[in-house]
């Protein structure tokens, strides 16, 4: 059976088994639109360079799963005693395997939230971001949404434990495709810190199409770190969509150093005037890996201020896209948009792609890009082995210096010393 | 400890090293001079290992080692030093870092342990102390945003760090002030012991009255063209190097 008449009859049987759903006319018009737009091929510019359209040959199964802790124990990130975890276990929410210990997090599934206090709010969020998205992959994910949870954060809460995620997919029996799905609201003058992962178990090949919207209130603050580590047969789809609704701050750093096909979609949208966000990557790419960066910052109102800058470092025959939006709509003056992507090229048949792309219709704004894509510096080389160090720490010195500016922007302590191991696993060498 | 002999060296084809001649022994000071594009800072690169420079003919032995076998690393450990014309900038990583990782690998390399976190803390205390090396400095990313006198004293105080037993100095003193450039010299006398040997790069006379040499030589078109005691230097602060010029176009015409 080909991928789409088995979406079709998971979204038929879904459909039957939540026949009172509240989330029967969100999922049917998905559907429509996947229907019509499919898994997005090269034909659509914004996935030119990254072919996932023949993926779905590997006949993805959905699949309810039943992991047990002591499956993913060994994946847990440090600083896990003092966080909130939440488990995805094959795009599901997992209540067994996630604990929640701030109590100024509410946390519920998200046909529970529907009956709630929270429904309007859930309605008016909840696929905002297909409207930067119009593409079948996006679709599909609300098409059958299930599993999804709506995580709510009070009014000046300020969540002391960070929240951490892990998206796990079971790949030991079958080709999986997991959707996890989360609605995150962010109250007046709320604080938060989220850590997300990705985790296949196993060697099947994994699909993870995961959307993550977050709505961020005036004078709240959001920080999120998004680390992908996982295996060369997980090929992953995620988006990570910020509605800043009010006055409010985001902060965020993706770092993707192993996987199969990784496309990362990051919308910031700047909705009232005077926000401010912050969005910063690092890809560090080897093998047939390929990462995808593709970013929105659309300014809609005046006086916002965003900050980007992404670092790729591709060895092997690793394939790299940067891709970053800026729109600044005609009531955005006083804009202030600076992004920048810089690439070091470690080996000959590693490759880049990089594009910025501005869209500007207010007369009075400071925007800014720009992207590099070269080789590791020669003379800094030399400098190093002058003094004694050898080509392999000297190039690793240079590579952790670098990215160094990156990684610092985690904000908490034990991430940031889990990335910076992770990298000084893969260039075997540490600065200390 | 050096011996140069009949060193030629391109660079993308060019010739620029056209057959070098140089003895330096053991608690010897040599100043090399000369005119802008001489050549001096390629054979100081040469010598220091640099990856752009083939060399076409000749030798060099350093401590009886074929020096141009070995990799800049191994030549650093062997006790070679050179300060940069241009020291690099390094974004991102910490000058102390950077100089413990080099007294480090220096030491494994000669088959020392490394030092532990006090004892490099005691040494760099030391030898900032010597140097006058200003602490706030070394907190900082490598170079970066450094002066053109503190990238150079930063040089010096690395030389200091690595007690190499030839330190090439290429242009130390261009950019230091009058002070620094006595605090440079000073340090690098009292570095000075019979074991070791100094080859500096100059221009001017004025760091030849600190780091008083024992040969001057005159690098011209790619060559020593002549060679002799201090006074040279002085000769050459006199008159230019036209006289030279001068000498070497009679030659050729005889
Ligand atoms: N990549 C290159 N291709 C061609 N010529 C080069 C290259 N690099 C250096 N040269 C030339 O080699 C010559 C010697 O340069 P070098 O830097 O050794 O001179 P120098 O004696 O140190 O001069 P200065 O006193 O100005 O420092 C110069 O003419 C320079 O232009
Ligand atoms: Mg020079």
């Amino acid at each position: 059976m080909d991928h789409i008449n088995y979406i079709k009859e998971q979204f038929d049987q879904l459909q039957t088994a939540e026949a009172g759903s509240q989330l029967q006319a969100f999922r049917s018009k998905a559907f429509d639109t996947f229907n019509q737009l499919g898994v997005p091929t090269a034909r659509n510019e914004e996935w030119r360079y990254t072919r996932i359209a023949p993926l779905f040959n590997n006949g993805f199964q959905l699949q309810e799963n039943n992991l047990v802790l002591a499956d993913v124990v060994t994946h847990r990130m440090p600083g896990h005693e003092k966080a909130n975890e939440l488990f995805f276990v094959n795009g599901r929410y997992s209540a067994d395997l996630s604990k929640i210990i701030s109590p100024s997090l509410q946390l519920a599934l998200l046909e529970d939230a529907l009956q709630g206090e929270h429904k309007e709010l859930i309605n008016t969020h909840l696929g905002h971001s297909a409207v930067y998205l119009r593409d079948g992959i996006n679709a599909l994910n609300n098409a059958l949404v299930q599993g999804a949870v709506f995580i709510h954060v009070a009014k000046s809460a300020q969540v002391e434990h960070p929240v951490y995620i892990y998206n796990v997919t079971d790949g030991r029996n079958e080709n999986v495709l997991s959707q996890p799905r989360s609605l995150f609201y962010l109250g007046v003058n709320a604080q938060l810190q989220i850590a997300e992962t990705f985790i296949t178990i196993g060697t099947q090949d994994s699909f993870t199409n995961k959307i993550m919207e977050l709505v961020v209130e005036e004078d709240a603050r959001l920080e999120y770190y998004i680390i992908q580590n996982d295996n060369a047969q997980s090929n992953l789809v995620s988006t990570t969509h910020i509605r800043h609704i009010g006055k409010s701050f985001s902060h965020g750093v993706t770092i993707s150093l192993n996987g199969g096909i990784v496309r990362n979609n990051l919308n910031i949208v700047l909705e009232k005037a005077y926000c401010e966000a912050h969005l910063y990557g690092l890809y560090f790419q080897q093998g047939n890996s390929h990462i995808d960066n593709h970013t929105v910052v659309d300014n809609v109102s005046p006086n916002c201020y965003s900050n980007e800058l992404y670092k790729g470092m591709m060895d092997g025959s690793s394939t790299g896209v940067f891709n970053g939006k800026i729109f600044v709509r005609q009531p955005a003056q006083k804009t202030n948009a600076f992004q920048s992507n810089k690439n070091v090229l470690l080996s000959n048949d590693a490759s880049v792609n990089t594009k910025p792309q501005l869209e500007i219709f207010a007369d009075d704004v400071k925007c800014s890009h720009g992207c590099t894509i070269g080789r590791l510096d020669e003379e800094g080389l030399f400098y190093l082995q002058s003094r004694g160090i050898s080509e392999k720490v000297a190039k690793a010195m240079l590579l952790q210096s670098f990215v160094g500016d990156i990684v610092d922007k985690i904000n908490i302590p034990a991430i940031r010393t889990h990335v910076e191991d992770l990298i000084a696993e893969r260039l075997e060498y540490k600065v200390d | 400890m050096l011996s140069i002999q009949n060193l030629h060296a391109n660079i993308d084809g060019k010739e620029i090293l056209r057959g070098i001649n140089l003895d330096v022994k053991p608690g010897e000071i040599h100043a090399i001079m000369g005119p802008n594009g001489a050549g001096k800072s390629t054979l100081a690169s040469v010598l220091a290992g640099r990856a752009d420079y083939e060399v076409t003919e000749g030798s060099v032995t350093f401590w009886g080692k074929d020096l141009l076998a070995l990799a800049p690393e191994e030549r650093a450990g062997e006790g070679l030093f050179l300060s940069f014309q241009y020291p690099v900038e390094i974004p991102g990583l910490s000058t102390t870092n950077f100089i413990k990782s080099a007294v480090n690998e220096v030491r494994k390399y000669r088959g020392q342990d490394a030092l532990d976190a006090v004892s490099f803390l005691k040494l760099m205390k030391e030898k900032m102390a010597l140097m006058n090396m200003d602490q706030v400095l070394l907190s900082r990313s490598l170079n970066e945003g450094f002066s053109g006198g503190e990238k150079k004293r930063n040089e010096i105080f690395q030389m200091a760090m690595l007690e190499p037993k030839l330190a090439i100095l290429d242009e130390t003193d261009s950019g230091l002030d009058i002070d620094a450039i006595r605090i440079v010299a000073n340090g690098v006398n009292k570095l000075r012991n019979s074991e070791n040997a100094v080859l500096a790069i100059t221009h001017y006379q004025r760091l030849l009255d600190y780091i008083v040499p024992d040969f001057v030589h005159v690098l011209y078109q790619g060559r020593i063209v002549k060679s002799g005691t201090k006074e040279l230097a002085y000769e050459l602060e006199e008159k230019g190097y036209d006289f030279i010029k001068n000498e070497i176009n009679i030659e050729e015409q005889v």
